[in-house]
């Protein structure tokens, strides 16, 4: 018997399933309000369906903080440049996205958003070089720094691609909608969330069974500790921030998709949400950031549809609510 | 043979404090050494400036022929330096397995050394897929240090093992010591157990206030109860 297999029968780690039940108890709570069955499956999915987008921008900030300590402000900013890199692939490529072949269209989509994760993720790089390498381990000047290189992401986004807005058209498999009797789910939502999906299985299946993984989750609870056991951990900050700014890319490209066009405030907004989400979630936790993230997308949809006035403020309501349950967030990560 | 450690002259400042003041010590290869004091001596301190999680100001380390003092901690423990830390420093949120995979930083862990830790920690064998944060003290100190000897090392450093251990399990952990220093490691060890350092220590050094104020055999200072008192402020009756 290999020294590994030993134990095997023993019990597992426990992951705690209340919080992870919270966004189904709140689609519970609301379902006899909104009344007609067809809306509230609507609303849910699209819920689900921004959630995905919401937790793809997210899970990398929470890494990033989690990690390095790291108050990313400048993640906005890579949002916004996703949306335009992908753009920049899609007009281009009109004509595979107009064509009647699925493929065709897939191809432009899935183009689209790899690109915009691959140049985020590279630029990534050299944000963490230059602007965030130089004052880690010092809060004030990461606020102060991060946010001047997003002021000047965003200046030179204007500068590139001007100050309106670009539009952004929708490969056309993926406009409209699946009708299931009375009940529309449009299909890009179907694709965000399976994407989403996606990009959460990869960073699970990375964080959980791979070395590479292991020393992230280690280097969130002690970072020292990693050091001391021989590892670079300033490599690993490279790659878990270059991974985080894709992350950020891919999303955006995703979200400006949705939205049908591309520009630069898309980034501020998102922002403010990836912030909400990470810490209703957990610091650090991507497994945390991803239940937040359907969680407070869920919320904002039947709120706007229930009183629309609420839905303004139901991401700081649910929140708080989070917080005065569990101080530290639906899955806290020790040592922080 | 392991490597002897040798520190001539280290000064270590942290923020505004000068804490270490000219450490000079000596960390004969293939003995080892304990380093006791009273608290607040520096010993920590010590420890952490030899793994380079502190930087010394000033002064030199070596361990055999290679200086350590202005490597980068992950630098140190590639060259062979295990260290087990006063807060134990385990990752709760990983399993034990995880844990020590981490400490087998070379590659895979190697079945015959697991088995022989598994032989004086059987705890770790038992709970080897439970998270390392729903361990007790006792298992994570194991723990702890079973991650620093996973893979062979040259140099041990391991801050109070028995901090807070129940008497029963201080004897198995003195077992253990004594197994992992018949290996042939260059050991140094924070303990302020007077009984355990007497019963592994081979040479002893002894801080005091930012300096190594003493330097001799264990059994020398444990034969000699007056030294005792005078470096350590043990009384004659507290130590069994
Ligand atoms: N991070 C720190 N910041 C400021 N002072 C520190 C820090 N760490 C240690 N010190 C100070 O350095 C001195 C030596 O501390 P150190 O932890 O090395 O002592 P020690 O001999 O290990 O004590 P103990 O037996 O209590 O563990 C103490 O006066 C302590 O207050
Ligand atoms: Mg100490």
């Amino acid at each position: 018997m290999s020294a590994l297999d030993v134990g095997a029968a023993l019990p597992r780690r426990k992951i705690e399933i209340l919080p992870a039940l919270t966004p189904l108890i709140v689609a519970l709570v609301a379902a006899p309000f909104v009344g007609s069955a067809s809306t509230f499956l609507t609303l849910t999915a699209a819920g689900i369906a921004m959630g995905m987008m919401i937790f793809t921008m997210a899970s990398g900030l929470t890494l990033v903080f989690g990690m390095m300590d790291v108050l990313n402000f400048g993640h906005g900013a890579f949002i916004a440049l996703g949306a335009y890199v992908a753009t920049l692939v899609l007009l281009p490529l009109a004509g595979w996205s107009a064509s009647d072949s699925v493929a065709l269209n897939l191809a432009a989509f899935a183009l689209a958003i790899l690109a915009a994760a691959v140049v985020c993720g590279a630029l990534g790089w050299l944000f963490e070089r230059l602007i965030v390498k130089p004052v880690y381990g010092q809060h004030l000047r990461q606020i102060l720094a991060t946010i001047g290189g997003a002021i000047i992401a965003e200046q030179l986004i204007y500068a590139l691609w001007g100050p309106d807005q670009i539009p952004l058209a929708l490969p056309a498999a993926f406009r409209g909608s699946f009708v299931f009797g009375d009940t529309a789910i449009e299909k890009y939502r179907v694709l965000a969330t399976v994407v989403g999906l996606a990009v959460f299985a990869g960073e699970t299946l990375i964080l959980n069974r791979t070395k590479i993984g292991l020393l992230i989750r280690a280097g969130v609870e002690n970072r020292e500790m990693v050091e001391a056991l021989g590892y670079r951990i300033d490599r690993l900050f490279v790659g878990v921030f270059m991974a985080g700014s894709a992350l950020a890319g891919l999303g955006g490209a995703m979200m400006a998709l949705y939205r049908g066009q591309a520009h630069a405030t898309i980034g501020a907004e998102f922002l403010v949400l990836c912030f909400i989400v990470i810490i209703i979630g957990g610091l650090g936790s991507v497994g945390g950031s991803f239940v937040a993230s359907i969680l407070v997308a869920l919320i904002a949809n039947y709120a706007g549809f229930l009183a629309p006035k609420l839905a303004l403020v139901s991401n700081i309501v649910a929140m708080v609510v989070v917080l005065l349950w569990r101080p530290r967030g639906l899955y806290p990560v020790t040592g922080r | 043979m392991s490597a002897g450690l040798a520190l001539e002259g280290v000064h270590t400042h942290i923020g505004r404090y000068h804490i270490l003041q000219g450490v000079d010590l000596d960390a004969p290869g293939g003995l080892t050494t304990m380093l006791l004091g009273r608290n607040g001596a520096g010993k920590t301190t010590t420890l952490r400036t030899i793994m380079g999680l502190w930087r010394a100001s000033k002064g030199r380390i070596a361990l055999g022929d290679r200086a350590l003092h202005s490597l980068a901690a992950s630098d140190v423990a590639r060259l062979g330096v295990g260290y087990a830390p006063e807060t134990m420093a385990v990752f709760s949120d990983l399993t034990v397995k995880e844990n020590l995979i981490l400490g087998a930083r070379q590659g895979p862990m190697d079945d015959r050394r697991l088995a022989w830790i598994f032989g004086f920690f059987p705890a770790l064998r038992k709970f080897w897929l439970s998270r390392a944060g729903s361990l007790s003290g006792g298992q994570k100190q194991m723990l702890s240090i079973a991650r620093a000897i996973v893979e062979p090392r040259e140099l041990l450093l391991i801050d109070e093992p028995t901090k807070g251990l129940a008497p029963a399990i201080v004897g198995a952990l003195i077992d253990c010591l004594k197994e992992i220093k018949a290996t042939g490691v260059t050991i140094l060890l924070v303990e302020q157990n007077f009984r355990v350092a007497a019963e592994v220590g081979d040479e002893v050094r002894v801080m005091d206030n930012g300096r190594v104020v003493h330097r001799g055999s264990m059994r020398d200072l444990a034969a000699d109860q007056r030294l005792q008192m005078r470096l350590l402020g043990l009384s004659l009756d507290s130590h069994q």
